[in-house]
Formats: structure tokens, sequence, C-alpha cells
């Protein structure tokens, strides 16, 4: 496998956070660590169990292969393999192979020297299906709560606890989510765009510098938040999304069991009206 | 420098998290469809509390009478609906609708004092229309209301008239707003859950024959027939917050939201919900309405239209009006019309 000029830079012997010199190693062009060897591990077997559990239903067809979580009635206990089991087993590996992948991306960030920020954003995503498959399961007592893993099944759980609380766009904190998701693709459209055409000048032109690009933004709306400050802004917009999206869901149920139109009382019953 | 970020949003997860943690208590859960569906209803734990505030407040059966003797229409006059009845078992109904109805003012509120026959005043005309109503909803309307059946105290709840009730709403008068017509929308109101919903569910759907067909059965649909109007899909929703209110459960109590209009995946609920719309539409169309030049003017609404029923009126926020406790089995004289009625 050859190396780029620059990996020699990087490919370095230290940072890791779990088992010394033992698994610090690459295989070709990926580094594997102790965590890579726990994430394969996980990730293996979960797969292995999602495969058998299709096997176990009804169909192979991709969009309707479901895995579910167990009845209510198995609470936060275990249930048998066939009823649950296999997902809750299946969770346990997603969040150990989700868990090994970050702390892997920690000790990469460690042996380059650089911050922790890919390894946190991306701990921010597990955070939310964390938030979905235990936290909100454990507060509303049990695991059948969590969300069934196939791709059209979990849309049905989706749209089934989005009714419960009958209306799921007046809950403030789904609102506060949503509005992140827009105003990250918003910014990024804004970010791309402005990179794009400062690097695709017209036929014998230079490219143009950041100078350029804080210059059309400036007289467009006045500020321009720069070149590092994009990439602040857009890692601000991009984790809250997703920290606002895990509010939303684990608010509904533990927290509030209404519709959510409803909860707007408090600001229907202000003394100001 | 570069962990403030993650440490500030950490703290504010372990606020929130204590902040919740001193008054949780989990919400009640129950299963309804199949595992991982989400077919879930929810219950906190004080929400039990009304249906048994409900059951404590219904006044005791009074004591059978023995069958037999002469009919209350040989003995009585005027009696045009219960003259099949036994004398006795006759009074002992008029004595419990006073209880359900008027238990303060007695006979009096619908009889004249001097002559029971009479028919002057006009709750009297009212109350043997709504006897009328009460034999046809046991008798005809068994897909909704089952063996439980309904007496007048299932909406009159010891009150002259019962606490849920709708007439025409004229809507709040903005023809000197520069916005104008919001087609219903934007003032919220219990009817529709308090959403951004058309304001007025009822009159489509509870006293027109509006049908329920927003659910196009195809992708992009563009047959005028399966393409509705978001109108008709706003008051449609605006129909089932009132529903959901009405009977204190969420959309999954009836709908696998997956696909709201396929029966197969429905609860079977939905079944007796799509009979109750239409044994509510009856109740107005049949029995409401025609009583309009009957009602005093303080008895109608402000559109000149007598009170009508609505779910809320027999539900009164449970799914089980009364909490599912029958009263019509102690009262086995308003299981039906005249005919139906099975004597012993």
């Amino acid at each position: 496998m050859p190396m780029l000029s620059f990996e020699r830079k990087y490919r370095v012997r230290g940072g890791t956070l779990l088992g010394g010199d033992l698994f610090d190693f690459w295989i070709g062009p990926f580094y594997v660590g102790f965590f890579g060897v726990t994430g394969a591990f996980f990730t293996i077997l979960g797969t292995a169990l999602i495969l058998y559990g299709a096997a176990l239903g009804p169909t192979w067809n991709i969009w309707q292969i479901n895995i579910a979580p167990p009845d209510l009635s198995y609470g936060l206990g275990l249930a048998p393999l066939k009823e649950g089991g296999l997902w809750q087993i299946i969770t346990v590996c997603a969040l150990g192979s989700f868990g090994s992948w970050a702390l892997r991306e920690v000790e990469i960030s460690r042996k380059l020297g650089i911050g922790l920020h890919v390894p946190f954003a991306f701990s921010v995503a597990i955070f939310a299906y964390f938030t979905l498959v235990v936290i909100r399961p454990l507060l509303m007592g049990a695991w059948g709560h969590g969300f069934p893993y196939g791709i059209l099944s979990h849309l049905d759980w989706v749209s089934n606890t989005g009714y419960q609380y009958l209306h799921f766009h007046y809950n403030p904190a789904h609102m506060l989510a949503v509005t992140f998701f827009f105003t990250t693709t918003f910014a990024l459209s804004l970010h791309g765009s402005l990179i794009l055409s400062a690097t695709n000048p017209g036929p014998g032109e230079e490219v143009k510098t950041p100078e350029h690009e804080n210059t059309f933004f400036r007289d467009a709306i006045g500020y321009s938040i720069g070149t590092l400050g994009i990439h602040r802004l857009g890692l601000f917009l991009a984790l809250s999304a997703g920290f606002w999206s895990a509010i939303c869901i684990v608010i509904s149920g533990p927290f509030w069991s209404k519709g959510w139109p409803e909860w707007w009382n408090w600001w229907l019953s202000l003394p100001i009206w | 420098m570069r962990c403030n970020p993650c440490s500030s949003i950490l703290m504010l997860a372990a606020l929130l998290t204590m902040a919740g943690c001193d008054q949780y208590s989990p919400v009640e859960s129950t299963q309804q469809g199949f595992r991982g569906t989400a077919m879930v209803e929810l219950a906190e734990p004080g929400d039990d509390d009304l249906a048994a505030a409900v059951q404590a407040a219904i006044p005791a059966a009074l004591p059978q009478v023995p069958p037999g003797g002469p009919k209350a229409g040989d003995v009585y006059k005027n009696v045009k609906v219960l003259g099949h009845l036994d004398a006795g078992q006759f009074g002992r109904l008029m004595a419990s609708i006073t209880a359900w109805v008027a238990p303060k003012e007695g006979c009096a509120y619908c009889h004249e004092a001097a002559n029971f026959a009479d028919d002057s005043k006009y709750t009297k005309v009212v109350s043997r229309r709504m006897i009328e109503m009460t034999l046809a909803i046991n008798g005809g309307w068994k897909d909704h209301v089952g063996e439980t059946g309904v007496t007048c105290y299932t909406c009159h709840g010891g009150q002259h008239i019962p606490a849920n009730l709708w007439s025409r709403d004229p809507g709040p008068d903005r023809r000197s707003r520069f916005d104008g017509n919001q087609d219903g929308q934007n003032s919220p109101v219990r009817s529709v859950g308090l959403s951004s919903l058309p304001f007025d569910p009822y009159t489509p759907f509870l006293l027109g024959a509006s049908e329920i067909r927003v659910n196009a059965p195809q992708a992009l649909p563009t047959e005028p027939a399966h393409a509705p109007d978001i109108l008709s899909a706003e008051r449609t929703y605006g129909l089932m917050m009132h529903m959901s209110d009405s009977l204190g459960v969420n959309c999954t109590f009836c709908h696998n939201s997956r696909a709201f209009a396929v029966w197969e995946e429905s609860n079977p609920q939905r079944a007796t919900a799509w009979h109750g719309i239409r044994m509510v539409r009856q109740i107005n169309t049949d029995y409401m309405e025609p009583l309009a030049s009957v009602f005093p003017e303080n008895r109608l609404g402000p559109l000149g239209d007598p009170l009508k029923a609505n779910c809320s009126t027999c539900h009164q926020g449970l799914n089980k009006p009364l909490g599912g406790v029958s009263m019509l089995k102690d009262h086995p004289e308003l299981g039906g019309p005249a005919p139906a009625v099975v004597k012993e």
C-alpha cells in the first residue's frame, strides 16, 4: 500500500487511549487500535444478528425487513431472542460499534494533534440514537418504546409516535430541531456556493482569495462570518439540529403525554391578551 | 478553550435531567398493536381520577318496581312515547329522569304542577323528544353504544343542559381586519384541540353529511375525486382533534398512522367511531335541529340554532362515557322503541 508523501507525518506511534502499543498499527490505509478491534467485533456481530433476524422474518424484501423491539409487557427486562431479544442485543452492538468508532476518532485526533471536534460531533449523533433507544425507553419503563430496525418499519414508528401527541409540529423542541436542520442546509448552500464561485473564476482570471469571499457577503448582507467562522457556525447548527432532535423525542412521553398543541396553553394564558 | 462548547452542553443536559427528576413519574403506556409499531396509548397517573370522579357522582338507581298493573297510557293522559310501560315502571323512570336532569327543580321543571298532562312548558316537549332519541340510540345504534347504552344522565349529568354542546359558530368578527377571512383558522379553541385548524369541525361532519375522504388512494392524485382540497383535509383533522380531545385518546387509539384510511390496519375502535359520527349526525339532524322552534331564544346559539351534540357531549374526556358504567341495565325500559321493548 503506497503512502502519500505527507502520511509519514501522522502515521506516528502513540496517542492511544487503551491498549498501549498492542493495537497501534494500520491495516492498509486503516488505523486499527483497540477500538478498531471492538468496533469490528460489534459491527460484525450486530450485522450478523440483523441478518439472522431477517432470516427469521417473513421477507427478504430490503424495505420490509423488520427487527422490532419487545412488547411493552417485558418492561425493562430481557425478552426472548425472537420476541425482541434480538433487537436488544443489536442495540447493544450498535452502541458498542458507534462508541468504538468515536473513540477511534479520538485516538486518531490525538495522533494528529488536532482538536476533538470530529469525535465530539459524531458523539452528538450517537447521543441522539442513545436517547431514542435507551434514555427514553428507560424513562418510559419499557424497551418496547425503542424504534424498530427496518427501513419502512422505523418510519411507521416515527409516524405513530408523532401522532401519539396529535401534532408533533407543535413540539417546541421539534420546532427548534427542524429550524436548525433547515438552517444547516441553508448555511451549507451559502458556503458551498461561495467556495465554488471563488474557486471557479471566469476564463483568464485567477482563483479568488477569502478577501473576495468576505467582500461578497459584506456587500450582500453587511457581514461576513469569515473562513473559520463559517465552519464553527456550521458545526454549531448541525450539532444543534441533532441535539434538539434528541430533546424533542425525550420530552415526548416521559415529560408530556398530551397533544403538543395543548402544551402551548401557557402562551394562551399569558396575562397580556 | 476548545472544550468550552462541549462542557457547557453537557452541563445543560445534566441540568435538564436533574430538573426533570425531582418530580418525575413515569407515563403509563398501553400497547395496542404489534410490538415496535408505536401503537401505544399514553396516560399519566392522575388520568384515571376523572373516570373515578364521574363514576362516584352517578346517582344510585331507584329500586325496581314489580311488573304488572295498568299501563301508563291508560292511567295518565297525554303519554305519547312511554304509554306501553307499566304505570309503576313509568313513575320510576320519571323520578329517575328528575334525578338525572332537574334534581333541584323536581317535576315542575318540565310539568305544570297543576296539570302534568299539559304540554305548555317547552322543557316537557323537548324531554319527550329526547326520550324518543334515547330509545332510538339504544335500540338502533348498538354498533356505537353497545349493550352499555345511554340514559339521560350520560349527557346531562344532573344538569338541565349537558355540559358539552355546540351551536353554529359565527367565528371572530374579522371584517375590519386587513387579513380578513382565515377560513376559521388560527383562533385556538378547544373544539380542535387548540391547534390552528378550522374552529368549527362540527357543522360539516356532525350536522352535514361531509365524508372523510382526504387520503388519496394513489400517489400524486390528479382526479378531482381523489384530490380533496386542503380545507377539507383541515376540517377533517379538526374533527379528529375534537374526537381525540373528547375521548382523551391520541390518534393511534383508532388509526395506524402509516395508512389512516385502511380499515385492515386500524384498531377496532375506529369502526365504533365511524358509527358514532353517523349516530351524532342523526341526533343533530333528526332530534336537535327540528326543536329550533320549541326552544326559547335564550336556549339557542348565537346564530339561532339549537345546541347540538358532539362526541364530548357523552364522552366528556373519557373513551367510555361514565367510565364504562351501564346505567341502562337498571332501566331496560330505555333499551329501544316501544315494539322492541321486552317486558318481563
